[in-house]
């Protein structure tokens, strides 16, 4: 038998057909969506007159476009309520389990289906949203998909779609303190530059994911796709089923211990071949920070942004107003969010509260924590962490994409630095001329508490 | 979907890389539940300074270059899956986007709404942005049968799968196949 590699393994699993020359057909499992994406999909099969063919294996929440304040009064603007009305149409018109704001497995998409044990190792999973590839982190083949192949999933529970090429990139050796799995992410990033991932599926592989925590390893797939690549992939082990067991939607009894035993064969093969493979060292790593406008443009905390010449790279440093070989340092910031699909889970403000407890945030900085879903709000409120940022003037909110996309009222103001804990820092991303700086829970807490940018590495040393 | 077989017109040279989605379409105006009006606000932000303002800096803007193909910097609709992104560029008239690599979700995107991404060598891509700024009245024609882009500088042969191609010829889509394809399908979920 040929070597395969856990994409293969799973992806092979799924395969209906091939079309000579062609695209494959492949099974999709589970299929997420949300207010944004979905509403033209619907529309589609209206037209058609086709029938959802599985609504079973759809599930459906209202993240995006919602509110983080005032949850239970009616929202306020007129087109994002009626967004939010059509996904709750269509979800009873067909069928399909919707969690809508105030229902209490509310949340991000990408939050909610791990925390509930919809995410197994082993699954195809497709979602309108680019940061699917989160769930890859359960060793599971997942990926965003455009609202037309939304659709296509809806009419036929599969998907038309080239097997990507495959990618793996091994980091190996001991983490400095103070480096969080989005530090890893975004030193992967910047090593291997913003669309070095383009055409492939990402497997991560090596000591640092495999001491992860399933947190962890979410905060790292997730940005898979802001390298270009599809999807991530870590091959599930002992830490990943103890985080399923239990959970609402996970396998139980008999049937858990089955699917385990077919989960473990999912790691890819010693002669398995890739087409492109990156090796990169654990101590290499510091706490990282971006300085322009697209997520491979990252620098360690304290290092200089690189001298480049050329348009692109300069019209970036003007829209966020910093200068080639200068350090990032001392920079003034006004707004701090720890929130978004990458890091708004409870180990990521269980990181905050712990550096935040019994300081103040600077008088200046506006600092928003916004929960991923609403049982990570219920775990702050019952661990005292509420309490600890409640003392030091930051403010929690109801749980959502938040200032991640500013679709909402979460808007950075034009020209205003916000150190985030979201996925792009593309212009405009958080807000009309909003400068983003990703960052590290950690790094975010510790901004807001400053007020502005510090080298956190003398303080962790 | 609309078909596309041939098209010969002028093109708008757009030299920025690294183009996301949000550029394309920014997330607020991603509300609508229609794919209408989104050309409206394609590019919006370079297009129209804060105050609504038009920017007469941007490309667009410029009276000088029009036409259904833009041709644009590397890496051509990275980030968000935002489907909307591909209305935004159809509904703004553009058929065809030329450039040295796209991002795989855009790319999926424009191809499901009749939108041709051509991917070309990247020293070729900037002797063409050039070539088109100096001379805006230059066309290029592209023959989707021929798979063949032919400028001033030379004809270019262009890549695109045989399935896709098809499709956009004969103006399919891929609800329709695999609509059709629902025995195979069934015996899939029979086995699982």
């Amino acid at each position: 038998m040929m070597a395969k590699t856990l994409f293969d393994k799973v992806w092979d699993a799924h395969v209906v057909d091939r079309i000579e020359n062609g695209p494959q057909i492949l099974y999709i499992d589970k299929h997420l969506i949300h207010e944004v994406t979905s509403p033209q999909a619907f529309n589609e099969l209206k037209e058609r007159g086709i029938s959802v063919a599985h609504p079973e294996k759809i599930i459906a929440t209202a993240d995006h476009n919602t509110p983080t304040k005032d949850q239970h009064l009616p929202v306020k603007d007129i087109l994002s309520r009626n967004q939010l009305k059509q996904l709750a149409e269509n979800c009873k018109e067909h069928n399909i389990t919707l969690y809508n704001l105030g229902h209490k497995y509310n949340g991000i998409i990408h939050v909610i289906a791990p925390e509930l044990g919809i995410t197994q190792p082993g699954l195809t999973m497709v979602c309108g949203d680019s940061h699917t590839s989160t769930h890859g982190a359960f060793g599971a083949i997942a990926f965003g998909i455009g609202t037309s192949q939304v659709a296509q999933v809806f009419a036929s529970q599969c998907l038309l779609i080239q097997k990507p090429k495959s990618l793996r990139v091994h980091v190996n050796g001991k983490l400095k303190k103070g480096v969080l799995p989005k530090d890893v992410i975004l030193y992967i990033i910047s090593k291997l530059g913003t669309n070095s991932g383009t055409g492939y599926f990402c497997e991560y592989a090596g000591n640092v994911f495999e001491e992860m925590s399933m947190e962890g390893r979410m905060t790292v797939c997730n940005m898979s796709i802001e390298m270009g690549a599809r999807g991530g992939m870590i091959a599930p082990d002992e830490t990943t089923f103890e985080y399923i067991k239990g959970r609402e939607f996970a396998p139980k009894g008999i049937d858990l211990e089955e699917k385990i035993a077919y989960w473990k064969t999912l790691k890819t093969d010693e002669e398995a071949n890739f087409d492109k493979e990156f090796f990169l060292n654990a101590e290499d790593i510091a706490p990282m920070l971006t300085y322009g406008t697209n997520p491979g443009m990252g620098i360690k905390i304290n290092e200089t942004i690189p001298v480049e010449n050329n348009d692109s790279f300069e019209q970036s440093l003007a829209y966020m107003n910093f200068q080639k070989g200068k350090k990032l340092i001392n920079t003034p910031v006004n707004f701090v969010f720890i929130g978004s699909c990458t890091n708004s889970r409870i180990e990521d403000f269980r990181v905050a509260a712990n550096y935040i407890k019994g300081k103040q945030k600077a008088s200046n900085v506006n600092a928003w924590l916004v929960p991923g879903s609403q049982q990570v709000v219920k775990k702050i409120k019952e661990e005292g962490l509420q309490t600890i940022f409640e003392e030091a003037g930051f403010e929690l909110r109801q749980p959502g994409c938040s200032a991640c996309l500013a679709m909402n009222d979460d808007k950075i103001p034009e020209g205003e630095y916000c150190v985030s804990t979201s996925n792009r820092n593309f212009e405009g991303r958080q807000g009309q001329g909003a400068r983003t700086i990703l960052a590290s829970p950690l790094v975010a807490a510790v901004t807001a508490i400053e007020g502005k940018i510090v080298d956190i590495t003398k303080q962790l040393n | 979907m609309e078909k596309f077989v041939k098209l010969l017109d002028t093109a708008i040279p757009l030299s920025i890389e690294n183009i996301d989605t949000d550029q394309i379409i920014p997330a607020r105006f991603l509300k609508a539940t229609d794919k209408k009006g989104f050309g409206d606000n394609v590019f919006r932000d370079w297009r129209f300074h804060k105050d609504g303002s038009v920017n007469k800096e941007f490309i667009l803007n410029n009276k000088k270059y029009e036409g259904a193909i833009l041709v644009a910097g590397n890496n051509f609709g990275c980030g968000s899956s935002r489907e909307h992104a591909a209305w935004a560029l159809a509904g703004y008239g553009f058929r065809v986007i030329i450039s040295s690599f796209f991002a795989d979700i855009f790319k999926e995107n424009a191809l499901n709404n009749g939108i041709l991404p051509i991917q070309i060598n990247a020293k070729v891509l900037e002797l063409l942005l050039q070539k088109i700024k100096n001379n805006p009245a230059i066309k290029l024609t592209i023959d989707l049968e021929e798979q063949e882009l032919i400028t001033p500088l030379g004809n270019i042969e262009f890549e695109i799968n045989p399935y896709k191609k098809l499709c956009l010829l004969n103006g399919y889509d891929d609800i329709d196949f695999l609509v059709s394809k629902k025995k195979e399908i069934e015996a899939f979920e029979a086995s699982l």
